[in-house]
């Protein structure tokens, strides 16, 4: 072991400008956060809909349900990551298709934030379908002999229950969007993995290089955690969680 | 619409499955070394031994809380300075995966061993079979039977996973797709051909673990 360590490389700058490289971390860390934050926003609007319509009673929206889902499920999100990046502008129409490819601003991240988000939606979709399966059957049925329509007793009655007991599953989604945006590196987003990787390179001092990232990203986590933590017990039905718990 | 030509798939094939063998081996090997690692962890977990018990949680965690690709970089970083020479990324790729799918097979034996019975650790008693004895020939067997299907579908989410290799740039089968797209200048058909086999993949052995699931709730 002859390693040298230096904890001051943080404050050092960069090799070729006049930024440091806590810079590039603090960089790094705000495109963790906006592909992170976006993805998560993307993927709950779909993910409680597509799970949603797979509790329906239609066969044709739940075989529509399962195809998403199994689509997502069965691609590594790396392989992802290319096809949205490399292969899905070339289907575009060819104005677009120009367009993503030279003029789009923040390509990188649009590309990463979509992605992830999709990648994300078919496994809340899983965990919402899930939560909506939980539910007694009565209460459907007393919201249908109530005159609600399908749609209202989704919005009124089913959802909020259901979403009230998948939040510990959709909490640790919610971490796992944190780590999964790591794999946007391969795609050029300047995120904190991206980062670490360049200042490695660059200062040669690996392992606080990886120490100081591995905090950011626990930093992440346990910040997610503690949010849906908030959450939960702000939601919380008192008799409904009793019963389920 | 661009022009794709398809053609490139057919002398892709070697490659593609020389990475292919890579990625097959890389999974089965930190699938089994993962599980035995997993499973002697899952039992320090639940050890009467508070510091035991306390390490292997805490190693656990660390694991299941940073991304994957971060741990493939720290391991490629470290090891050589354990070692004292450096390794090869396939190398280094291998006792990476191993050493993080330990952290999740243990989870799951461990949810494994909790959910047998108490009344069989006393009946193995009972019989005058010592602790490691019950452990191994009575309360292990039923956990790992109670388990298969979900240590099957996190061996899937592994497979999906060995792609990250890409990092340290280990030569899989995605990254045998990548060089290749480089070579003939038609990386989108390569990207189309590796999402397609690692879907086809993926989605017959998640249809075979659905059904094995079925079964095993049977014999329950």
């Amino acid at each position: 072991m002859n390693y040298h360590w230096n904890w001051g490389i943080f404050l050092e700058p960069v090799k070729s400008g006049d930024e440091t490289y806590l810079d590039w971390l603090i960089t790094g860390l705000g495109w963790t956060l906006a592909v992170s934050l976006t993805a998560w926003l993307l993927a709950l609007t779909i993910g409680i809909a597509v799970g949603a319509l797979r509790t329906t009673p239609s066969r044709l929206l739940v075989g529509l349900g399962n195809v998403w889902v199994e689509l997502f499920r069965n691609v590594p999100l790396l392989v992802q990551m290319f096809l949205w990046f490399f292969v899905v502008p070339e289907f575009l129409p060819r104005d677009w298709s120009l367009w993503v490819k030279q003029e789009m601003p923040a390509k990188e991240f649009v590309t990463a934030a979509i992605c992830l988000g999709l990648f994300t939606s078919a496994r809340i979709a899983e965990q919402v379908r899930a939560g909506v399966g939980s539910l007694p059957r009565g209460q459907r049925d007393a919201a249908l002999a109530l005159g609600l329509t399908l749609p209202q007793a989704y919005r009124q009655v089913i959802l909020p229950q259901a979403l009230r007991i998948v939040i510990p599953p959709l909490t640790s989604e919610f971490m796992n969007v944190f780590k999964n945006s790591s794999v946007a590196f391969a795609i050029g987003v300047l995120e904190l993995t991206f980062q670490a990787r360049q200042m490695q390179e660059d200062s040669e001092q690996g392992i606080e290089t990886y120490l100081a990232v591995t905090l950011l990203y626990f930093i992440c986590a346990f910040t997610a955690n503690r949010g849906m933590a908030w959450i939960e017990a702000r939601t919380r039905v008192p008799g409904l969680i009793a019963r389920s718990g | 619409m661009g022009e794709f030509d398809f053609s490139v798939w057919g002398p892709s094939l070697p490659f593609i499955r020389d990475g292919l063998l890579f990625t097959l081996r890389l999974t089965l090997v930190a699938m089994s070394g993962g599980i035995v690692i997993g499973t002697l962890l899952a039992l320090a977990r639940l050890s009467p031994i508070v510091p035991l018990a306390r390490l292997a949680g805490a190693y656990v965690d660390l694991m299941r809380s940073i991304p994957l690709v971060l741990v493939i970089l720290w391991f490629f970083l470290v090891i050589p300075y354990i070692t004292g020479s450096p390794v090869g990324a396939e190398t280094s790729a291998i006792i990476t995966f191993t050493a993080f799918e330990a952290a999740f097979y243990c989870e799951i034996m461990r949810s494994g061993i909790q959910s047998v019975p108490r009344g069989q650790l006393n009946a193995a008693h009972a019989l005058g079979l010592g602790r490691a004895q019950s452990m191994i020939h009575v309360i292990l067997p039923q956990a790992l039977r109670n388990m298969l299907p979900v240590l099957l579908t996190q061996t899937i989410v592994l497979f999906q996973d060995t792609s990250l290799v890409y990092a340290i740039g280990a030569k899989d089968m995605l990254k045998a797709a990548d060089v290749v797209g480089k070579n003939y200048n038609r990386p989108v058909e390569m990207i189309v051909l590796s999402a397609l086999i690692y879907f086809a993949i993926c989605f017959s052995l998640s249809l075979a673990v659905k059904q094995l699931q079925k079964r095993v709730a049977i014999i329950r």
